[in-house]
């Protein structure tokens, strides 16, 4: 008989594909039957409790979840508007022999390991920004009413704040890379032809190029947030590594991935290990949700388009 | 059919080599030994290692995976033994079924950064320390370390604690000194390998605090004392039990052990930290050993033994090269008696 090779390959690839889902849902199930004793102890407390105490067996995740969200969030406000600039600038200002390298560098930033953007952030980042940045915060923006509160606290370099801009460097690249491309595929016509009726380079970026590549600077951004969230080592270095919920910026805090990996590792008791998992099991539930939120406004988008 | 003659041959040439190979393993004795636990003592067990196995040929495979993955493994039988720098009480040590013995003695020792103030020069108590720890302490002016320096000039400048972040036996034996000499530590916080820290920063390992307090002008940290040594970092003098201010050098961990009560501890639960004597220093504790007590491949327990027992004869002069201290003498006649009492051959 005859073998159908087209057939063969089919189940071939289609098993591959199955595969990914697969470890998808085991994931999934460890991560919820590893918290189960958590879960049974604390209930939804854990997510608003910010007691972290090894030896009375308290566990709650609000440090550690606020953290993560806070580095993040600091990391997409510095990172988006650079990434932005930057993708601007290669695409549609640059001379063309300068292109090349910039690109070139810009790969090369992204390729960096990241704990090695944790040791350049502890060492170097971290002493410079404690004795000439965080004093200058501290003394006029601390003062500030309601804003005051996240910037006051001694200078110690590290905290979140650091963190949330060692992060905000980690991701631009990676922002800046994709929303270059994304830029560079808008047709030449569409821009040529703002650019015949008088518009400034800025008018054809925000009215031309920015509404047709809104999925992919959509996209990029979302890249650049589940990188943030995830980031483990360089934010290990430089976030203080505390489980103390303090208002400000400047002091010390905690990330989930952080927590996981500077405590997993010599967590005894069933229910210390069972808290971290389930600080584990939170973090995948946001970034899922966040990819669920950014898939439902890019179809909100496109439809409103359609109208 | 020419196909599956082939795949017959391979067969029977696969299993042949894998029941050679097994044939092999069992048929001669064991070359190596496994352990895991500890980060403490793994610069000594490695060196003891290599001279060991230059002497016998008997290779010690130990990973240094942290106390708490020690016990985890042994009690999991997967290595042959277990380190952990905190002891098991005897109701856990009988729960588990395993058996301990300390092999080796370091110290702990502040460590600050502060402008012009150089290594030994600063003097702390117990208690003060405590103050620091739990947060009542917050400048460096403060009376309490000024009436203990009347001789510097201290900084009105805050002080930021730097802790571990990770669980580790260095904190269990730093907070269970802080719990011994100050009420109100035990009280509030109590002793373990990771706690609710009330203040600070956290930093990975000796080699985080370590970086966190030089990064920080005004931190105080706390790091064994061969980093803080080989790493020139500024260590403080403590006030021990008997008054007297002292620095940590190996003859204090000495004079500490030797100032223990071997004899009269089960099970060698014994924590070295505020022991008496004019000369001990105050956070010392020894690294422990945890093997099964019913040894069902007698060859490995027996190997493991025979490995501490050369380490216990010939290895004080490699510890102390590292800055550890060996064991007194009159503590290992009583390790080797309990090996002969506590353990079960198979």
């Amino acid at each position: 008989m005859e073998l159908n090779t087209d057939l063969i390959f089919r189940f071939i690839t289609q098993i591959f594909t199955y595969f990914v889902l697969l470890i998808l849902i085991a994931i999934l199930i460890f991560l919820v039957m590893g918290s189960l004793p958590a879960i049974k102890a604390f209930g939804l407390h854990f997510i608003v409790s910010t007691d972290w105490n090894p030896i009375s067996k308290q566990f709650g995740g609000l440090p550690t979840i606020v953290g993560t969200l806070t580095t993040s969030i600091i990391a997409l406000l510095i990172g988006v508007p650079i990434s932005f600039g930057i993708a601007l600038f290669l695409t549609e200002l640059s001379p063309t022999w300068l292109k090349h390298p910039l690109r070139i560098a810009m790969e090369l930033l992204a390729g960096i390991p990241s704990i090695i953007y944790g040791m350049w952030g502890l060492f170097v980042f971290a002493p410079a920004f404690g004795s000439h940045v965080q004093p200058w915060l501290s003394q006029h923006l601390g003062k500030l009413p309601i804003l005051g509160v996240f910037f006051q606290g001694p200078p110690l370099g590290i905290g979140v704040l650091t963190a949330g801009i060692i992060l905000s460097i980690m991701i631009i690249p990676f922002m800046a890379a994709v929303m270059r491309d994304v830029f560079a595929i808008v047709p030449d016509m569409l821009k040529e032809s703002a650019y015949a009726l008088g518009a400034t380079t800025w008018d054809v970026e925000r009215s031309i190029v920015l509404p047709y590549a809104k999925i992919g600077v959509m996209g990029s951004i979302m890249l650049g947030l589940g990188r943030a969230f995830g980031e483990t080592m360089a934010v290990a270095f430089v976030v203080g590594n505390t489980h103390i919920l303090s208002a400000s910026l400047l002091m010390p805090g905690n990330t989930i991935a952080s927590a996981l990996a500077n405590e997993f590792t010599e967590a005894n008791g069933e229910l210390y290990s069972a808290s971290l998992i389930e600080l584990g099991l939170v973090l995948f539930l946001i970034t899922s949700a966040l990819l669920f939120f950014s898939k439902l406004l890019l179809k909100k988008l496109a439809k409103y388009e359609a109208k | 059919m020419r196909f599956l003659e082939i795949i017959m041959k391979i067969n029977k040439l696969f299993f042949a080599s894998v029941l050679l190979l097994a044939a092999n393993i069992y048929a001669s004795p064991i070359e190596s030994i496994t352990g895991a636990g500890a980060s403490f003592p793994y610069p000594l067990y490695a060196k003891w290692a290599e001279m060991y196995q230059a002497k016998t040929g008997m290779k010690l495979n130990y990973q240094a995976i942290g106390s708490g993955g020690g016990m985890k493994q042994i009690q999991a039988k997967t290595v042959d033994f277990g380190a952990s720098d905190k002891p098991l009480s005897a109701e856990e040590l009988k729960q588990n079924g395993l058996i301990q013995f300390p092999t080796i003695i370091g110290g702990i020792t502040p460590i600050v950064n502060l402008a012009n103030i150089k290594p030994g020069q600063l003097k702390l108590t117990g208690p003060v320390l405590a103050g620091i720890y739990l947060g009542k302490i917050k400048k460096w002016n403060d009376p309490a370390i000024s009436a203990l320096n009347s001789n510097i000039t201290l900084p009105e400048q805050d002080i930021t604690v730097v802790h571990r972040s990770d669980s580790s036996g260095t904190s269990f034996l730093f907070t269970y000194y802080l719990s011994q000499v100050n009420p109100a530590w035990k009280a509030q916080v109590g002793f373990d390998a990771a706690v609710a820290w009330p203040v600070g920063v956290g930093g990975k390992g000796n080699s985080g605090v370590a970086s966190y307090v030089q990064r920080i002008p005004g931190g105080i940290g706390y790091v064994e004392f061969a980093y803080a040594h080989q790493n020139q970092l500024v260590y403080t003098q403590l006030r021990n039990k008997a008054g007297t201010f002292i620095l940590p050098l190996m003859k204090t961990f000495s004079a500490a052990a030797a100032n223990a009560d071997w004899q009269h501890t089960e099970k060698f639960y014994l924590l070295l930290t505020d022991m008496p004597g004019k000369n001990s220093w105050p956070i010392t504790g020894a690294s422990f050993v945890l093997m099964q007590a019913n040894q069902e491949q007698a060859t490995h327990g027996k190997a493991v033994l025979q490995f501490f027992d050369w380490a216990y004869r010939y290895g004080a002069q490699a510890a102390r090269d590292l800055y550890y201290v060996e064991l007194p003498a009159q503590a290992i006649t009583l390790i080797k008696k309990s090996w002969a009492k506590e353990i079960k051959w198979n």
